[in-house]
C-alpha cells in the first residue's frame, strides 16, 4: 500500500479522485475494511478528515453529518435527546479485530443492519441524502434534508451498500427516530431450527410489534418488544397466548445485552479463522440451509430476523466452502463478512449474478467511475 | 403550457407497420390503433395535459413485455408505460410517436405467503387489492396513496407513492422486496425476492420511484403487515398555523409517531366542513387530526399525552374520538378535501412539495402572498409529520389565462419549498409538471448524474422521455463530460 490521500474538503476530494491515475481505497476508519474482496489499489483515500456534525434536528428527525464521523458519537448524540439509528447499526470490531464499530460513512458504504432490521427496515430505508465525489471526480448531492421526497431518482440508496465503488461520500443525511422507552425480551427455549423458525413466524404474524427475533441453536428463541412500558407488558402477554408455550420474561437491561451481541455477532468474535457468512433469505428457508450442511461441515449458526438473516461458520479452508454454503439455498444472498485475505481473494464474497443483472450493474459502475478508480473489485471483479 | 419533445414525424409515419409488428407479438385485441378506443389513454390524473398516443399495446406475459420493448429498442421507438394512469405529475402522458405500454392485464395475486409476510403480485393490481387479498387474516399492505383504490402498484413503484401512514410506516421503497423487470432491451432481470437487503447494488431503490424511466415492472414482492389493533384520532383547532407546527414538533419530541398526522388550513377546512359535515370547527386557523394506532392500552396512553401537548400549544378545540364511527368522521373531511375543493372550484391543481415542517409557517405566509399575486385561492392539506404540503389551487381551466396563472403559481410555490430548503414532490413525483423546476434543486452536475444512471438502464433515451429531466442529454454526451485521465481537475464548473 503506498501513498495516503487526506482531503480535507470536497473540494480537494473531487481533484484527488479527478487527478487519480491508479485505483483508490477509501478508508473512514478501516473497520470494514477487511469485508470483500481485497482491493489492489495505488493509494489510500482516507477520509477520516470529513467528519463532524452539520445539523441535528431531533423535532424534524434530520441528522445531516459529515461521513467520517465516528458512529459511536453519533449514538451518543442521538440518545442524549431519546433517539437513535432504528436500524440498529452494528459493531462489528470485535468480530473483525478492529478498534471499534467505524464511521457513519462506512455503515451507510455497508448497508450493515442489525435485528431490528425486521421492523424498522435497513440502512438504506433511512438514508434521505448524500453528497460526494463520483469515481469521474464529479462533485453531486442528490436527496434533501426532509423525511420524505421522490424528487429525481434515489441515488441516496444506490450508494448505500455499494461499498465505496460508485463514489467517495463526503456527508450523508439520515432519519432519525425516538427510541423506545423501554425494552422486554420473551424467550422460548427446547425448540430445534424448523420450531424455532415456526414460532418466530407466528410471532411476526402476530399484532405484538416483534421489534427483532432471533434463535441461537442449544440456547432459546429471543423475541423482543419496544415502546411504552405498558404497552410492552400487554404485548408480553398477547405473545404467550399467541406462542401456545411456556415462555420467559428477561427484562430490559438483560434484553439490550442479549441483543447487542446478537447484533454484533458476539458467538462468532473468538474464532478469527473460521470463515463467517451472513445469509440474507426467505425466513422459511433458513432451516434448510442448515440441514443441507450440517452432516457435511462442523457449522456454528445463529437466525436473525426471524430466520432471514442466517449467520453461519464454517470450519478454516482456502475456499471458506463456497460451493457448499451457495449451494445451501436457491433465492437470496450470502456474503462472506469474514475470511483470510487469501480467501476473500479466492472467492466470490459477494453473491454471484446473473448475466444481465451483473452488466446492468456493470454500466451503473461505470455511471459514477468509469475509470474504476474507486475500491475497484472490492465487490464485484470488474466492478 | 409546458412542452414536450417534438414528435418524429418518421415514426408516425410508420404507425400501422409498427402496429402490425405489435399484433405479431400480442394477438388479438392487445393492440389499440383506432383514435375513439386510444382515446381512454390520452390523459393521466394531470387532465390539463393530453396527447394521443401513436399506439397502445395492452400485454398479458411478461415475455410479451420483454418482446414489445425488444422491438422498440431495435427500431428506435419512443415508449412509455402506464398502470391505471392515475399519476398526478403527468408520468403516464402518452407521446404521439411512442407506444404505450398498457400494464392492466397483469392483474392477479400470484401468491400470497404469510409465514414470511409478503405477497407476490402482478403490477397491475390495485393498491387495495393487496389489502383486500390479506385482510381476512388481519393483514394489509400499508402505503395508501389517496388514489389506493385505482392505483397499480406497478404505479406506486414507478411513483414510489405514500400516503397519510408513511411517517410511521414508509413509503413504497421501504415496504416492497423484490421485482421483477424487464429493461428496455428486452431481457428480464430479477431485483430482491423474499428477502432483504441486495446483494449488490441496490437497484430495487433506484427503480422505485425512478418514473417510467429505467424500466418495465412485471412482478412485485411487497412486505404485508399486521393490522394495529386498534387506532384513535384527536381532531384539535388552532388559531394559528405557528401553534399547529409547534404542536406536531413537540409531538415528535416527545418521542411519539404517529399512524397519521394531517393538517388543514382554513379554506381546506371550510371547504371540507361544508362538503361532508364532520363537525369541523370553522373559527382556527389550522386543524391537526393526530391517529394514534397499536395496541389499546399503548393508543389510549398516547393520544392523552398528545392532546396534553395540543392544549400546551393553544389549541381552542380538541376532540378524542370513543369510537370508530366518530374517528372515521374525523377522517372524512380530509379524506374528501379534494373533492370539496373540486366544489368551490371548476378546477385544481394540487401541488406536492416538503419542506422542513418548522418553516411551515413563513411558507404559508409566503404562499398567501403568491395567492394575491396570481389572483388565485389557495386551500393547504398537509402530512403534517413529515413536511409534505398539498397546495390546492383554485382555477377555471376553460380560461387559458387562469390556467397559466396556475402553473406559474405552483411553480412559484414550489420554488419557495426549494428555498426553504425542502423538496419539488415529496410523493407524486416529478412526471412533466415539475420537470423544468428541477434546476432549482439541483446543479446541472447533480442532474448529470442522475442522467448517466438513466444510460445505464436506458442508452437510448427510449423509456418515457420528456418526463423528470428537462434535458435528456444523449448518452454519449454525458459519457465524454467525465473526466478523462485526470485532464479536468474541477467537476463544478458547468460544462455544457
Amino acid at each position: 500500500m503506498g501513498a495516503v490521500l487526506k482531503p480535507a474538503t470536497p473540494a480537494e476530494l473531487a481533484e484527488m479522485i479527478a487527478a487519480a491515475e491508479a485505483p483508490l481505497e477509501i478508508i473512514g476508519t478501516g473497520t470494514r475494511r477487511h469485508i470483500g474482496h481485497p482491493v489492489q489499489a495505488a493509494a489510500t483515500l482516507d477520509m477520516s478528515g470529513f467528519s463532524g456534525i452539520i445539523a441535528y434536528e431531533p423535532e424534524e428527525l434530520i441528522l445531516d453529518v459529515q461521513a467520517g464521523t465516528p458512529l459511536a458519537e453519533i449514538e451518543t448524540m442521538l440518545a442524549a435527546r431519546g433517539q437513535q439509528l432504528a436500524f440498529e447499526p452494528p459493531d462489528f470490531s470485535a468480530l473483525l479485530g478492529a478498534a471499534h464499530s467505524g464511521s457513519i460513512g462506512g455503515l451507510v458504504a455497508s448497508n450493515l443492519s442489525g435485528p431490528r432490521r425486521i421492523k424498522a427496515g435497513a440502512v438504506r430505508d433511512h438514508i434521505l441524502g448524500v453528497h460526494g465525489v463520483t469515481g469521474a471526480g464529479n462533485a453531486f448531492k442528490a436527496g434533501a434534508r426532509v423525511v420524505k421526497n421522490v424528487t429525481g431518482y434515489d441515488m441516496p440508496k444506490l450508494v448505500t451498500g455499494s461499498w465505496g465503488t460508485l463514489a467517495a461520500l463526503t456527508s450523508v443525511i439520515l432519519k432519525v427516530l425516538p427510541a423506545p422507552e423501554t425494552e422486554e425480551t420473551v424467550v422460548l427455549r427446547g425448540l430445534d431450527d424448523a420450531q424455532a423458525v415456526e414460532a418466530m413466524s407466528l410471532a411476526m404474524q402476530s399484532p405484538c410489534e416483534v421489534s427483532a427475533a432471533a434463535y441461537v441453536p442449544d440456547e432459546a428463541v429471543y423475541l423482543r418488544l419496544e415502546g411504552i412500558a405498558p404497552s410492552v407488558a400487554y404485548r408480553r402477554d398477547q405473545l404467550g397466548r399467541v406462542l401456545k408455550r411456556p415462555i420467559e420474561v428477561m427484562a430490559a437491561k438483560s434484553s439490550a445485552t442479549t441483543w447487542k451481541a446478537i447484533r454484533d455477532g458476539a458467538m462468532f468474535a473468538g474464532n478469527p479463522r473460521h470463515p463467517l457468512w451472513r445469509i440474507s433469505v426467505a425466513p422459511s428457508d433458513a432451516p434448510g440451509i442448515i440441514s443441507a450442511l450440517r452432516d457435511k461441515l462442523d457449522i456454528r449458526y445463529l437466525f436473525d430476523w426471524a430466520g432471514g438473516l442466517v449467520w453461519l461458520e464454517v470450519p478454516p479452508s482456502h475456499d471458506a466452502t463456497e460451493a457448499l454454503v451457495r449451494g445451501s439455498f436457491r433465492a437470496g444472498h450470502g456474503t462472506l463478512v469474514r475470511a483470510p485475505e487469501a480467501t476473500r481473494a479466492a472467492v466470490n464474497v459477494f453473491q454471484p449474478q446473473e448475466a444481465a443483472l451483473a452488466a446492468l450493474s456493470a454500466r451503473v459502475k461505470d455511471a459514477f467511475d468509469p475509470r474504476h478508480i474507486l475500491n475497484p473489485g472490492r465487490m464485484y471483479r470488474g466492478l | 403550457m409546458l412542452t414536450m419533445p417534438v414528435p418524429d414525424e418518421d415514426t408516425i409515419r410508420r404507425r400501422s407497420a409498427i402496429a402490425a409488428a405489435l399484433r405479431r407479438i400480442v394477438p388479438g385485441e392487445g393492440v389499440i390503433e383506432a383514435p375513439v378506443e386510444m382515446r381512454a389513454f390520452e390523459t393521466d390524473g394531470l387532465t390539463a395535459y393530453r396527447q394521443m398516443p401513436l399506439v397502445v399495446v395492452l400485454p398479458e406475459t411478461t415475455a410479451q413485455v420483454a418482446a414489445v420493448l425488444e422491438y422498440a429498442h431495435e427500431n428506435g421507438i419512443k415508449v412509455v408505460p402506464r398502470g391505471a394512469g392515475t399519476s398526478l405529475s403527468g408520468g403516464a402522458l402518452p407521446l404521439a410517436d411512442g407506444i404505450l405500454l398498457g400494464m392492466a392485464k397483469f392483474n392477479r395475486v400470484l401468491e400470497v405467503d404469510y409465514a414470511n409476510r409478503c405477497a407476490v403480485v402482478q403490477p397491475g393490481v390495485t393498491n387495495l387489492a393487496i389489502t383486500k387479498a390479506v385482510e381476512h387474516k388481519g393483514f394489509y399492505y400499508a402505503p395508501d396513496p389517496s388514489s389506493q383504490i385505482a392505483c397499480t402498484i406497478g404505479g406506486n413503484v414507478a411513483e414510489n407513492s405514500g400516503g397519510v401512514h408513511c411517517l410511521k410506516y414508509g413509503l413504497t421503497a421501504n415496504n416492497v422486496l423484490g421485482l421483477e423487470m424487464v429493461l428496455v432491451t428486452g431481457e428480464v432481470i430479477r431485483l430482491g425476492g423474499k428477502h432483504l437487503d441486495s446483494e449488490g447494488y441496490d437497484l430495487l431503490g433506484v427503480m422505485t420511484g425512478s418514473e417510467g424511466l429505467l424500466g418495465v415492472v412485471t412482478e412485485v414482492t411487497v412486505r404485508i403487515l399486521q393490522k394495529p389493533e386498534t387506532a384513535r384520532a384527536v381532531l384539535v383547532g388552532f388559531p394559528t398555523s405557528e401553534d399547529a407546527g409547534q404542536c406536531v414538533a413537540d409531538v415528535i419530541s416527545a418521542g411519539i409517531i404517529p399512524g397519521g398526522m394531517e393538517m388543514m388550513d382554513r379554506p381546506a377546512i371550510h371547504a371540507a366542513e361544508d362538503f361532508v359535515h364532520a363537525d369541523y370547527p370553522l373559527d382556527v386557523e389550522a386543524l391537526l387530526i393526530v391517529e394514534l394506532d397499536g395496541p389499546q392500552v399503548e393508543v389510549d396512553h398516547l393520544i392523552e399525552r398528545v392532546s396534553e401537548i395540543a392544549r400546551a400549544n393553544n389549541s381552542t378545540t380538541l376532540r378524542i374520538s370513543t369510537s370508530e364511527e366518530e374517528r372515521l368522521l374525523f377522517w372524512a373531511g380530509r379524506k374528501a378535501a379534494f373533492p370539496a375543493v373540486g366544489r368551490i372550484s371548476p378546477d385544481y391543481i394540487c401541488m406536492d412539495g416538503t419542506i422542513p415542517r418548522k418553516r411551515l409557517p413563513e411558507v404559508l405566509q409566503g404562499m398567501a402572498e403568491l395567492s394575491r399575486l396570481h389572483r388565485l385561492r389557495v386551500a393547504n392539506v398537509f402530512h403534517a409529520g413529515d413536511g409534505n404540503l398539498h397546495p390546492l389551487i383554485l382555477f377555471d381551466a376553460n380560461d387559458p389565462d387562469e390556467l397559466d396563472r396556475a402553473e406559474k403559481f405552483g411553480a412559484d410555490i414550489l420554488r419557495l419549498c426549494v428555498k426553504v430548503g425542502g423538496v419539488l414532490t415529496g410523493e407524486h413525483g416529478v412526471g412533466i409538471e415539475k420537470r423544468d423546476l428541477m434546476p432549482e434543486m439541483f446543479s446541472e452536475g447533480d442532474l448529470a448524474q442522475q442522467m448517466r444512471v438513466k444510460c445505464a438502464f436506458d442508452d437510448k433515451g427510449l423509456l418515457n422521455p420528456g418526463k423528470v429531466f428537462p434535458t435528456l442529454h444523449r448518452c454519449a454526451e454525458l459519457g465524454r463530460m467525465h473526466v478523462k485521465g485526470g485532464t479536468l481537475p474541477f467537476a463544478d464548473i458547468p460544462r455544457f
